[in-house]
């Protein structure tokens, strides 16, 4: 037991317990009572009616796409990047890992911007792509490929500090044995990091498809074609159609409740094998 | 480390030549060459346009908002998250668990969705807008709205870099300021607060960072005049549908070239924490 002076007076305590409580309250709780609350509005017939809608459903089946394209992608990625990274010494490794989390750091307008600056119509090879009739801006390419670069880092950066302090002594215990690389890999290394990777790519697939500003960029917002969830929304509020935006942002808010539930469920009971620091 | 050499032990594992191969490859597809692009189309059509592009007096205004909004929520947010962090750590309390969960509701929630519920809350007619217009400081569509919505989005950001420094926190320093004499609020001040400065300061980096390049949160409860709540991203957005490429790139330049001088600091940051706990 610490000595009393060691601890705030009981009324302290209190008090900056109830500050914490509802300034969480205030600034987080309530946007999230908000969209509930305005999707239903006009009641449940009215939420589910703006659910139904063509181009919302066109929207969300859109979302699904892009995320199940480009999250499994950065996830081959970053398990490969972590392996590299973690097992192996090299020169220029911080650097490397540096340049693995610039997205972060990147407003996603520029990471959309980027693409179009690439592949636009006025774009470096935008003139040559129009002229075999390919399209990457303005259509699902584009889509994926600012997806890709928001979401570039979540696996890695999840996986590299985990594998740098698991070693390689229990992947040299299976070689040894006589394991080839992929058996080690599966058998030995998928094993060690399988909650930290699940914890990434939640973490990836949350930001894949609720990705706002980098698709916006990249979309051209065509209804029914090349509206994701989130741009879908902005186009229902831009219209006025507060009802059926906040019921397609309703969908979003769950998406956003169970990517919580299940990174809270992850970091209570593993959280030992999420992160091999503190 | 035992036996440590300067030279490099070679790691028996296989797959160095895949993984890195793949890491840089992907790497360069996805995020460098982009990157690079904003940089040569920035200037490819000379300087001079450049300079004019990136300095206009409405880019100057955009760029003012956009980061002394996010100054000003990431130093509120350094209040409110060190509160947030001492109560979780500190304290036991009925809900603390889903309060922890709550405070990365943030990272989970697509800011187009905070972006319209903040507007809804805010506004004149809104739940809070309503208080706060009648004592005759609105905040939806000004730049307070900028920085509400940049509140929101940094909170989690200084809690999760607060919280396992403060877990780990020795409490031998605050048994001797007890023992010394001092006050509670002494110790606070003058021991515990100075421990926790450096993840503050990189919660405040982060948090900066990211509000800085906000987009989809912000767009919706900013308004949107020039000179007077248009951010930055907006105006990168403003240029590319006029079909000013260049001098989105530009804009997309100067605000690179920010973030990552803030990249930079945020390593010096660590370097000095690394060399404090050292």
């Amino acid at each position: 037991m610490t000595a009393a002076g060691l601890r705030e007076p009981k009324a302290v305590k209190a008090l900056l317990i109830a500050a914490a409580v509802a300034y969480v309250l205030i600034m987080l709780v309530l946007p999230l009572g908000t969209v509930l609350i305005e999707a239903l509005k006009e009641g449940w017939a009215a939420w589910w009616t703006s659910i139904g809608d063509p181009d919302a459903r066109a929207s969300i089946e859109l979302t699904l796409l892009v995320a199940a394209i480009a999250v499994p992608l950065n996830t081959i990625f970053g398990v490969a990047a972590a392996w590299a990274i973690s097992k192996f010494d090299f020169p220029g490794k911080a650097v490397l890992v540096a340049f693995i989390e610039l997205p972060f750091s990147v407003s996603p307008v520029v990471s959309g911007l980027v693409f179009v600056l690439i592949f636009g119509a006025q774009g470096w090879v935008g003139p040559w792509l129009a002229d075999r009739d390919i399209h990457i801006i303005f259509a699902l390419p584009g889509l994926v490929l600012a997806t890709l670069f928001v979401t570039f880092p979540f696996v890695a950066r999840q996986l590299i500090p985990l594998m740098t302090a698991q070693g390689r002594a229990d992947e040299e215990a299976a070689l040894t044995l006589g394991a080839s690389g992929w058996q080690t890999f599966w058998h030995v290394t998928l094993p060690n990091i399988r909650f930290a990777l699940l914890y990434g790519v939640l973490l990836c697939n949350a930001r894949a498809m609720g990705e706002f500003g980098a698709v916006s960029v990249v979309s051209g917002h065509i209804r029914g074609k090349t509206n994701t969830m989130p741009l879908q929304v902005e186009a229902l509020y831009n219209d006025y159609s507060f009802v059926a935006a906040f019921a397609v942002a309703s969908l979003l808010c769950l998406l956003a409740i169970v990517t919580l539930a299940l990174k809270s469920a992850l970091e209570w009971r593993h959280r030992d094998q999420l992160a091999a620091v503190h | 480390m035992p036996g440590v050499k300067r030279r490099r032990n070679a790691s028996p594992l296989p797959g160095l030549g895949l993984t890195l191969g793949t890491t840089i490859l992907w790497l360069s597809l996805i995020v460098l060459i982009p990157l690079a692009a904003v940089f040569l189309k920035s200037v490819s059509d000379g300087p001079q346009t450049f300079w004019s592009a990136a300095m206009s007096p409405r880019a100057i205004a955009a760029y003012r908002l956009s980061f002394g909004a996010a100054a000003l929520a990431a130093a509120a947010n350094c209040v409110f998250g060190l509160l947030i962090a001492w109560v979780l750590v500190r304290y036991r309390f009925v809900g603390k668990r889903l309060l922890s969960a709550l405070i990365d509701l943030p990272f989970a929630l697509p800011t187009a969705v905070a972006g319209i519920a903040l507007t809804a809350l805010y506004a004149d007619t809104g739940l809070l807008g309503r208080i706060f217009s009648k004592a005759g400081l609105p905040i939806a569509y000004t730049p307070s709205g900028v920085v509400v919505a940049l509140a929101f989005i940094g909170l989690p950001f200084v809690v999760r870099t607060v919280e396992p420094v403060l877990a780990e926190l020795s409490s031998e320093p605050e048994e001797a300021a007890l023992t010394l004499g001092a006050t509670r609020l002494q110790t606070f001040l003058r021991v515990i607060l100075p421990a926790v400065a450096p993840a503050l300061a990189t919660g405040f980096a982060l948090a900066f960072a990211r509000g800085a390049g906000e987009y989809g949160s912000v767009i919706f409860i900013a308004g949107n005049m020039p000179f007077r709540s248009e951010i930055a991203p907006l105006l990168i957005i403003t240029h590319l549908e006029e079909y000013n490429y260049a001098g989105a790139a530009a804009i997309a330049c100067v605000m690179l070239l920010i973030s990552f001088t803030v990249l930079l600091a945020l390593n010096a940051i660590q370097h000095w924490r690394q060399r404090r706990s050292a």
